[in-house]
């Protein structure tokens, strides 16, 4: 049968068809539904929780802020006293948090791209050991980790008086590990922005060395000048400032010792729990990282007389970051979360502090508001951090 | 037309559902059956399960006294351990009646946290409890000691008012559990503990060996721990208030669990209003009118009831001092059962 032959002098309309039969239309009409919804719901909640805490007549806002704190925090990187605000102890809590955070991402990155790689070592003896630590590390709740280190370290170390002494200016004891530091001195500001220098003078020695060897296929130790730029830089600042060696050293002094740094058994404890348990993890996506990387592609680059560091610089880690750093970014995040559970063994992290300024002023609904916004501010930045170097590292497809 | 029938039976049942919250809590306390008490859970002497799982301690028989004078029956009563900072969340999201959790009375928690404090059921104070060994004598000693304290307690903000107006400087080492922070001090984490004396006689008692501790003769501060509700209901608060003071009205009376049955027949006119012989009492706070009868039969009288949890027998050891009666020099005082 022919088709009826179509007119094309006779132009169809298209308003004939009713709006709700018009994907557009309808998917925006949806959304502006589900938008309204949403407001309802939140606006409702919102005046509802006012309303009843009006009733109850419980303090709202946060006012509260500007208020004496007036409880002491245990350890602190700024200087903080019970005379401060509410927002400084918040903030105290903040950079706490921050700092178990780094410290531990970066522990845990290292740690486990190590245990992955000797999990896949040819010796049986690494590899097993490696598989041990990652079953163990793995099906141990992380919580219960934090109780044991904090345990061992406040059970089996001494007391200030009896302290351990491996080497000079250094003490391990109950209230942590005690070690001398440099007295701070003038020179110390000069020593950084040298440092400072000797970083952007690697920058352009990296630009230079690849350029020479994009031209002239001569290779350039870089790895190795660069660290002595890093270092030798600040050394010479220090050498130039006549070598002041005076060291603030640690001494016992009634209950504890004064001077020196300290790091707390608390945070001992956190800072090993989160590192140990989060590396398992860790390890396990670097080893399917690299196992991704078909075995035919170091043969080809071995073929090629590659030696066996630059197989691995060149060859496999392009092409295995590239599977490792998503997954490896939500255990980032985990970590980041996870160091929360510094409550239960009495570091002061934000939570901890969120949590007695709480307390003490009754406004539980500001105080959690605010502990989710800086845990999303952490978690956002993290990954904000890790997409942008997931970027960087995608293979670039031509 | 259609939907103006929608909203109006919406606003019936907002309204319906508004009138629920509005009932006061002696209501829903009675239409449930059980009052529920928070407590501590974990402070021998005040609230805490026995090795039978029964709970134990000054604070649980105020919670039971207040059970029975709602009830007549002491049983009808359900405990909720609760942490420091938890307690007060959990009194004003409605999850407990009341709060018997040496909870001390403060005017900002008092007004900011909409909460409301009766009668007081023990007069404490701030102290230090600190290794013999370590051969301190005086708080003022402790210049530079890393102190275990408790979160979210007044305890908190009394040391570091202390070691601020001493010039002294110290170390908190604040762990939220209190089971886990006593384990800590024992262990030697910090150099001393601080908390309300009862609580620090508490934990001497759990010590591996008691013997090795002292509490330091200072006391810091002043901390009348009482049972709270609500801000607003005053009918419950006359309630709970009106129960811990007939454990104490009878003490002053004179009248205890053993004896309570003779004194019925007693033809003082202030104990006959008392047990609801003549009746009054019972009608104006909405109970029945033998409900301190039921009190003192049940849980017993102040005397009996410190005796038993706290006393010189037990193992904390505490004397009355000011949680005596008024006419043996302590702060206990009934205002006329009249």
């Amino acid at each position: 049968m022919q088709p009826e032959p179509i007119d094309s002098s006779i132009s169809i309309k298209p308003e004939s068809i009713p709006f709700w039969n018009d994907p557009d239309k309808r998917a925006i009409f949806f959304q502006v539904t589900a938008l309204i919804v949403v407001a309802v719901i939140g606006y409702y909640l919102f005046s509802n929780t006012q309303a009843n805490l009006e009733r109850q007549s419980i303090a709202t806002g946060f006012g509260f802020m500007q208020k004496e704190a007036s409880f002491e925090i245990g350890e602190s990187m700024i200087s903080y006293s019970a005379a401060d605000t509410y927002a400084k102890a918040l903030f105290v809590g903040v950079l706490n948090s921050l700092k178990v955070a780094f410290i531990g991402i970066v522990l845990t990155v290292i740690l486990g791209t190590f245990i992955g790689i000797a999990r896949l070592s040819s010796n049986w003896l690494m590899s097993k050991l490696a598989a041990i630590y990652i079953e163990v590390f793995q099906d141990v709740p992380v919580l219960l980790q934090l109780f044991f280190w904090y345990a061992i370290f406040y059970e089996t170390l001494p007391s200030p008086r009896q302290a351990i002494h491996p080497m000079d200016g250094v003490f391990l004891t109950n209230r942590g590990l005690v070690f001398a530091v440099p007295e701070s001195h003038p020179i110390h500001k000069y020593m950084l922005i040298a440092f400072i220098i000797g970083c952007t003078g690697v920058f352009f020695l990296k630009q230079w060395a690849r350029k020479r060897q994009d031209e002239t296929g001569r290779s350039f130790p870089v790895i190795r000048v660069s660290a002595l730029i890093l270092l030798g830089m600040p050394c010479l600042a220090w050498l130039a400032g006549g070598a002041p060696s005076a060291m603030n050293t640690p001494v016992l002094s009634g209950f504890n010792f004064v001077g020196g740094a300290n790091i707390s058994p608390e945070f001992g404890a956190l800072l090993l729990g989160l590192v140990l348990y989060t590396a398992a993890f860790v390890a396990e996506i670097v080893r399917a990282g690299i196992q991704s990387v078909s075995h035919g592609q170091s043969e080809a680059a071995m073929s090629l007389g590659l030696k066996p560091g630059m197989i691995l610089h060149l060859v496999i880690l392009p092409q295995a970051l590239r599977v490792i750093i998503p997954p490896l970014t939500s255990q980032l995040l985990n970590l980041t979360k996870n160091s929360s559970l510094a409550i239960a063994i009495g570091y002061p992290d934000f939570v901890s502090v969120a949590n007695t300024t709480i307390n003490q002023t009754g406004q539980a609904i500001e105080g959690v508001c605010l502990i989710m916004v800086v845990y999303l501010f952490f978690s956002l930045s993290t990954s904000v951090f890790m997409n942008w170097y997931n970027k960087k590292m995608a293979l670039v497809e031509r | 037309m259609k939907s103006l029938k929608v909203l109006v039976a919406a606003a019936m049942v907002l309204m319906f559902a508004a009138s629920l919250c509005m009932a006061g809590t002696l209501e829903d306390v009675k239409a449930k059956g059980f009052v529920t008490v928070g407590v501590n859970g974990n402070l021998f002497g005040f609230g805490m399960p026995d090795e039978k799982g029964v709970w134990k301690g000054l604070d649980v028989d105020t919670g039971r006294a207040i059970a029975t004078a709602v009830f007549g029956d002491a049983s009808k009563v359900k405990f909720i351990p609760l942490t420091a900072v938890q307690r007060f969340t959990a009194l004003q999201s409605k999850e407990i009646d009341v709060l018997c959790r040496n909870a001390t009375q403060t005017l900002n928690r008092d007004t900011a946290l909409g909460l409301d404090f009766v009668q007081v059921n023990y007069y404490d104070g701030q102290g230090f409890l600190i290794p013999k060994k370590l051969g301190v004598n005086n708080a003022k000693e402790l210049n530079g000691a890393s102190v275990c304290v408790l979160p979210g307690t007044t305890t908190e903000l009394n040391a570091a008012d202390y070691f601020r107006a001493n010039n002294l400087t110290w170390k908190p080492v604040v762990i939220e559990n209190t089971a886990e922070l006593q384990k800590a001090f024992f262990a030697g984490r910090c150099d001393c503990m601080t908390s309300d004396i009862s609580q620090l006689a508490g934990t001497r008692a759990v010590a591996p060996n008691p013997a090795d501790y002292i509490i330091l003769s200072e006391v810091i501060s002043k901390e009348p721990l009482a049972p709270a509700v609500r801000h607003g209901d005053n009918q419950w608060k006359d309630v709970v208030h009106y129960a811990v003071l007939a454990m104490i009205n009878a003490e002053e009376l004179g009248i205890d669990s053993k004896n309570v049955d003779e004194m019925l027949k007693d033809k003082n006119p202030k104990v006959q209003r008392f047990l609801g012989v003549s009746p009054g009492n019972g009608k104006a706070l909405g109970l029945d009118e033998n409900f301190a009868y039921n009190i003192i039969k049940q849980v017993g009288n102040y005397g009996e009831v410190f005796e038993r949890n706290v006393g010189l027998n037990t193992s904390l050891a505490l004397k009355r001092g000011l949680n005596a009666l008024w006419t043996n020099g302590g702060l206990m005082y009934s205002p006329p059962f009249k």
